[in-house]
């Protein structure tokens, strides 16, 4: 029976890849373990090796494709006396938004007469929601958008910040040599050397002393880690000793540096790698929190953060890493810490969300408007400070508020919101101030379970409804 | 310095073919402090000098202790007492731009540096001319004019950060080398090693100084190490160490230029256990139950600091008991000027709550 072979999901985010190149050429002998293709997604180029014994019967998506979703069938091997006709042809696709109930799915030979099996599409977010195009007050009319990933906005942000200012520098595991554990240090190494691209050993703790010692001598380290959850073993010194010395040295002592990487729930990773941190960061006096959504936020706070003179944690999520959306062609794009913005104009209720949390702000904003509901959903951006200015004045407007996290509500940023209305807009509150979190528990690992514990586009519409009374 | 891996595999036997030699003079002191290694015999001026910088610490934590019983100090308080050599040898091997930092029990190296009394007593007393403004207190100091990092209060956090000024220093390649100094109970904390493992790797320039005083708060050495010469705690990163009499401030100004000298010639870190012996309680509130009267005793009376060197200058009529008196009288005057100050300046104003948060 003819075996398919799928394209392989080579990280818990990977939703496509491209078909960069066959090793192998139809009719060719293939034995388990041979590297038939290369496929590179947007951190690596990895290789495809056969599962099985026979001849490379048909090459269904051909050399050079470009987002050839995950588990697409890509190539036909025959066994012994199989004829290449007895396979199905399907017809490759580019990634698409996939069917949300995609059935589980193994790479497992599919009979010849099977159709092919649906792509499956790893997280809710394949098709971000992109925000309005609302003026940024710091660009000029007329400026050319260029689309990039948040990793490329990320990326050139450090790369110009070193190209301005040599002591800036970045350090954290495979930084360097092998250009980061999720690409954002790609060719840095290759611009600026390894005096200033360093690779660390695996010492988190260690490292982020290392790197706040540093910007105690007024060098101004980016320090990453390789996800927030392993920089639990560094929160000591990212608290006492980088948030605290300024205040206890009197004002001598300043320590320039940002600590950053991807922060909370990637896909699939289970409860140790899945902490958001946001909340924790924020409580610190000392500290800067944030925690941008679009490709344009994160590269013009990631250069605000690189010059800013105090410590800063610079929240990223895996799953936003991917997504491209509008970046200002300019020279030098900086956005302000401490300023939400507006994403979506409203009257009906405000939504206030930031990271991948605006992801299922913006959703539910669709659908509310379906419904007759003008939400206005505020992006955050920054977490500390906090920009209570613009959430007073869009409650003061809509009476109502809906807030979106997937941490936990425990003491989350959701309370301190919803605390903060209290004291500032209790008279113009319609109705009391909702929370979408995740679930108070650990996350778990099987699908249906993580799903559960995420907050859901849906949680967000009903709160919403809720609130509106309708 | 940050090279790659293997250049800095390859200049790691280089470096630690120096340090055989000091291994070896290390073995040789006197593990219980009490011997006296080949030391650097001191010049008249240098005997004076370590005398007066050893006597200033003392009567000024003599002083602190008073204000403490007071109720002028609050908080914690950790007296110096026994440990002065230490400092103040090591600071005669520095040069301007060094780095010192240290953990909690600071007074000793501030005033070592050259930072002045009264500002370190009126940060003790939390008034506005302190050090930090009053807000940081007996265990968090820092002057950036005397090249002093703090006063950390986190047991072993100072050895990462003294590794990341080392980092600084390597990333200017401005020939300055930071003294990391931290205790036998520090000494057993995770990132010392996680410390290590990058200073040695990246051939920082740092000096690691364990104070061993014998004791971690309560808890003796031998209650809290498996492995209690610290001079080896550097062994499995290929970091050279020695154990120096840290009674005895030539051999640990001999010492420490050995140390200091290695590291500022881009051979890496290196490590220096100072055996010393504080005569106080761990803090002010602490009664030392946890050792006998004698060997305290034992300490003060064959091994303290000052004593060896005032014995030495009287005995080569170097100075008679006359000048030193003098010179103890002048010097507490000082203390007292500086504990009169730090009594009746004024606390911090109000609005200091809110500044130094941000920059």
């Amino acid at each position: 029976m003819p075996t398919e072979v799928l394209m392989p999901a080579l990280s818990p985010t990977m939703e496509k890849g491209n078909l960069a190149k066959w090793l192998k050429k139809e009719g060719d002998t293939v034995k388990s373990g041979d590297v038939i293709a290369e496929i590179e997604t947007d951190k690596a180029t990895m290789e495809v090796e056969a599962i099985d014994e026979g001849t490379l019967g048909k090459i269904l998506v051909p050399e050079g494709t470009q987002d050839v979703a995950v588990n697409t069938p890509i190539a036909v091997i025959l066994a012994d006396g199989e004829d290449a006709s007895a396979a199905s042809a399907p017809v490759p696709k580019a990634a698409e938004a996939a069917p949300a109930e995609a059935p589980p799915l193994q790479p497992s030979p599919v009979a010849s007469a099977a159709p092919a099996a649906p792509a499956i599409i790893h997280s809710a977010v394949a098709t971000p929601p992109q925000p309005e195009a609302l003026p940024e007050p710091d660009v000029p009319a007329g400026t050319e958008f260029v689309n990039q990933t948040m990793r490329e906005a990320l990326r050139d942000a450090m790369a110009e910040e070193m190209r301005r200012d040599g002591d800036v520098f970045v350090m954290g595991e495979e930084v360097a040599e092998y250009q980061g554990a999720y690409k954002i240090t790609q060719g840095l190494l290759q611009e600026f050397g390894a005096r200033r691209v360093i690779d660390t050993p695996i010492t988190e703790h260690g490292f982020a002393g290392v790197g706040v010692g540093a910007a105690f001598a007024g060098l101004k380290p980016i320090v990453e880690f390789m996800t927030f959850n392993f920089a639990m073993q560094a929160i000591d010194q990212i608290i006492n000793s980088a948030a605290k010395t300024l205040y206890m040295s009197g004002g001598q002592v300043h320590c320039s540096i940002v600590f950053r990487g991807p922060n909370g729930a990637a896909a699939r990773v289970a409860a140790q790698h899945s902490q958001d941190y946001t909340a924790w960061y924020s409580h610190v006096p000392g500290l800067k929190v944030v925690a941008p959504y679009t490709a344009a936020d994160a590269k013009g706070l990631l250069k605000s953060a690189i010059r800013d003179p105090n410590p800063i944690i610079f929240l990223e999520n895996e799953i936003l890493y991917g997504h491209a959306s509008p970046v200002p062609k300019l020279d030098d794009y900086t956005v302000p810490i401490g300023k939400a913005k507006i994403a979506r104009p409203g009257k009906d209720v405000t939504l206030v969300a930031w990271s991948i949390g605006m992801n299922y702000a913006l959703k539910a904003a669709e659908e509310l408007s379906k419904l007759g509901i003008e939400a206005e959903v505020i992006d955050l951006r920054t977490i500390r400070p906090m920009d209570v200015d613009t959430i007073l004045a869009s409650v003061k407007k809509t009476g109502r508020c809906v807030t979106v996290e997937e941490g936990w509500h425990q003491s989350g940023v959701g309370a301190e919101i919803v605390a903060q209305l209290m004291e500032k807009a209790f008279d113009y509150l319609d109705a009391p101030v909702l929370r979408v979190t995740g679930k108070d528990v650990p996350m778990p690992y099987a699908a249906n379970l993580e799903k559960l514990a995420l907050p859901s586009v849906q949680d967000v519409i009903d709160a919403a409804r809720a609130v509106t009374y309708r | 310095m940050v090279t790659a891996a293997k250049k800095s595999a390859v200049s790691n036997t280089v470096g630690t073919a120096a340090p055989k030699t000091a291994r070896s003079a290390a073995r040789r002191a006197d593990k219980s402090s009490g011997g006296t290694p080949s030391t650097l015999e001191f010049s008249k001026a240098e005997e004076l000098e370590a005398y007066r910088q050893m006597l200033e610490i003392r009567r000024f934590e003599e002083k602190a202790g008073q204000l403490y019983g007071m109720g002028l100090i609050g908080g914690f308080c950790h007296l110096y007492i026994g440990q002065e050599a230490v400092v103040v040898g090591m600071q005669a091997a520095l040069k301007q731009g060094d780095q010192v930092i240290t953990g909690y029990r600071d007074h000793g190296h501030m005033l070592a540096t050259g930072m002045d009394p009264k500002g370190v007593m009126a940060e003790l007393t939390g008034r506005r001319g302190g050090y930090s403004k009053g807000k940081g207190g007996s265990m968090h100091m820092f002057s950036t004019d005397k090249g002093f990092y703090g006063g950390h209060g986190i047991v072993g956090a100072q050895v990462s950060l003294g590794t990341g000024l080392a980092f600084a220093d390597a990333y200017r390649q401005n020939g300055n080398v930071c003294l990391t100094y931290f205790g036998d109970g520090a000494a057993n904390q995770g990132q010392v090693y996680e410390s290590f493992n990058m200073a040695e790797l990246w051939k920082l320039p740092v000096v690691y100084i364990i104070e061993n005083n014998k004791y971690a708060m309560g808890t003796a050495v031998s209650r809290a190490s498996a492995q209690t010469d610290f001079s080896k705690r550097g062994t499995s990163f290929n970091i050279p160490g020695e154990q120096v009499d840290g009674m005895d401030v030539r051999a640990v100004k001999a010492a420490g230029q050995r140390a200091v000298e290695f590291a500022r010639s881009g051979k890496g870190p290196y490590i220096l256990e100072m055996l010393t012996y504080r005569y106080r309680g761990h803090s002010m509130s602490d009664p030392a139950k946890y050792r006998s009267k004698e060997e305290v005793q034992k300490m003060r009376t064959e091994h303290d600091p000052i004593e060896q060197v005032r014995a030495r200058l009287l005995e080569k009529s170097w100075a008679s008991e006359e000048e030193l008196k003098a010179i103890d009288a002048e010097i507490r005057d000082v203390m007292n000027a500086a504990a009169d100050f730090a009594s009746h300046d004024p606390e911090p104003d109000p609005s200091e709550l809110y500044t130094d948060i941000h920059r």
